[in-house]
């Protein structure tokens, strides 16, 4: 895990909705995880019978670790509507590939460490942008994903479902696109325009 | 002229593109446009297109205004930060240049300055809400501007044969949103192709004006379809290009293939957009071919 902080409060209640598994990734807590406000939300969550499993693990980056975590609760996960990740950017978009066929989201946003980039090298990755993305991506992280960083959707270079800068690199909108299709959230897309924030944090 | 003025009385708009030369040099430009473009209601000039370095956009549009020539400025985001991009908007619209046209932009690795750093703070999406942004009096920090604010006809691009059109439709849809107020559209080859996208793209109720690119000859057809995103060119055009070398090679074949798209698809949109490519002097016989003129 890079460095976390969690959205706000209601803003995780929104994204829970009624029926949602909470993966909870404590695999590098030594660098920072926000675990005393994560459990009493997952308290609430569950006390409200919102949450039907919480999942307390780690190192779900790796995907050998988070299928062996999740496996036994795979019915729980198939009853909920979403499956809400508390962990990275490259957590939440390990279990979103894992599980491609649920709104996989974000509880947190992940936030520079100058020097730490995390211990597990994949095929996802996460530029610990500050503001997570995922939640209207499918996701699929546009930051670390799109040559361009582009978050407000897929520019005119995109050939053959191949980014411009690379052939041999799906293009992450278009992949963005296919996973909403998919989700049936086709709608996520029709956001106002998103303008990043450069800002270093306080 | 705003352009936005000219949609709106229903006029047929006819714009064409120009591209600004490596140097500072723009007599030869200014000729050709004035010598071949005095037809259409706006010359757009291209923001070092293909992320080629070259002359700026904002000056060119202030020459051909020189000369009376009503231009659309193009602005791409690959160069510049939020900063740098309102500041050329507020200097165009001191300059009396009230058109523009908001694009990402090409990635720099795919021009001839590989080395440099590719911007994108800003898509055309966030683009064209700072311009809508700067409009109501405020730039993007939310600070008051002095005196009355700039006016544009807010303009964007969409690709109707791209292989990802509904991608592009989501987009499209999400340009309008933030402000588009016109598309030009990538080039068009496949008029069914091009009646099918603008079925769907009649429901935003925005003006598009189609466009097309004189091909030169098979060799640069076969090449837009292999490295150019959105463009394709079914096997027919090419064949056509190939069957008389010296028509081709003289430019009647490609402005032939040109002015029946244009014909095939002129009741579907609300104006043309003609990127020459350097044959700018084949756009008045283009424009009698195609009974536009
Ligand atoms: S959007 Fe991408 S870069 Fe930003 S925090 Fe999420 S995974 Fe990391
Ligand atoms: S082609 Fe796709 S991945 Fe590449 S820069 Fe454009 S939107 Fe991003």
């Amino acid at each position: 895990m890079l460095i976390t902080q969690l959205k706000t409060i209601d803003e995780i209640r929104t994204l829970a909705g009624s029926k949602t598994v909470i993966i909870s990734c404590e695999g590098c807590k030594e660098v920072h995880f926000p675990e005393c406000e994560a459990t009493e939300l997952y308290k609430e969550l569950s006390d409200n019978g919102t949450a039907l499993k919480v999942i307390r693990t780690e190192y779900i980056c790796s995907p050998e670790n988070l299928d062996v975590a999740t496996r036994k609760h795979i019915d729980k996960i198939n009853a909920a509507d979403t499956v809400l990740v508390f962990a990275c950017g490259v957590g939440v978009q390990s279990a979103s590939a894992q599980f491609a066929s649920k709104p996989v989201l974000a509880a947190c946003d992940t936030i520079p460490l100058p020097g730490y980039q995390g211990v597990t090298p994949l095929e996802v990755d996460c530029d610990q942008c500050g503001e997570c993305y995922l939640n209207g991506t499918g996701g699929i992280c546009p930051i670390a994903s799109c040559s361009k960083s582009l978050v407000n959707g897929q520019c005119g270079g995109c050939k053959d479902g191949k980014c411009e800068v690379d052939k041999d690199m799906e293009c992450a909108w278009e992949r963005i696109y296919k996973r909403l299709e998919k989700l049936e959230l086709l709608e996520n897309m029709k956001y106002p325009a998103k303008l990043r924030n450069f800002a270093p944090e306080a | 002229m705003r352009i936005s003025e000219l949609f709106a009385r229903g006029e047929f708009v006819l714009t064409a593109e120009v591209g600004p030369p490596k140097g500072f040099h723009l007599d030869h430009l200014l000729h050709e446009a004035e010598e071949f473009l005095q037809d259409v209601h706006a010359i757009n000039v291209t923001d070092c297109q293909s992320s080629v370095m070259r002359v700026s956009s904002l000056a060119t549009c202030k020459a051909l205004k020189d000369k009376g020539l009503n231009s659309i400025f193009q602005l791409t985001c690959r160069d510049r930060n939020r900063i740098a991009l309102q500041s050329d908007l507020l200097a165009a619209a001191y300059f009396g240049i009230d058109n523009m046209l908001a694009l990402t932009g090409d990635h720099t690795v795919m021009g001839d300055t590989k080395q440099a750093k590719p911007v994108f703070d800003l898509d055309s999406v966030s683009l064209l809400h700072c311009v809508k942004t700067l409009e109501s009096g405020f730039d993007i920090a939310g600070n008051e501007l002095d005196g009355d604010p700039p006016k544009f006809a807010k303009g964007a691009v969409v690709s109707p044969c791209s292989d990802s059109v509904d991608v592009q439709l989501a987009k499209m849809e999400r340009k309008i949103e933030a402000g588009a107020e016109y598309f030009q559209t990538q080039a068009v080859y496949d008029s069914e192709k091009f009646i099918k996208f603008m079925d769907k793209a009649k429901q935003f109720n925005v003006p598009v004006q189609l466009g097309v690119i004189i091909p030169k000859n098979a060799g640069m057809a076969n090449f837009m379809n292999n490295n150019i995103a959105g463009v394709s060119i079914p096997a027919w055009v090419i064949e056509e290009l190939k069957a008389d070398k010296e028509k081709t090679k003289a430019g009647i074949t490609g402005v032939e293939i040109t002015a029946r798209v244009i014909k095939e698809c002129r009741d579907y949109c609300q104006g043309v957009h003609i990127m020459a490519l350097g044959w700018e002097s084949k756009v008045p016989a283009l424009l009698t071919q195609a009974g536009l003129r």
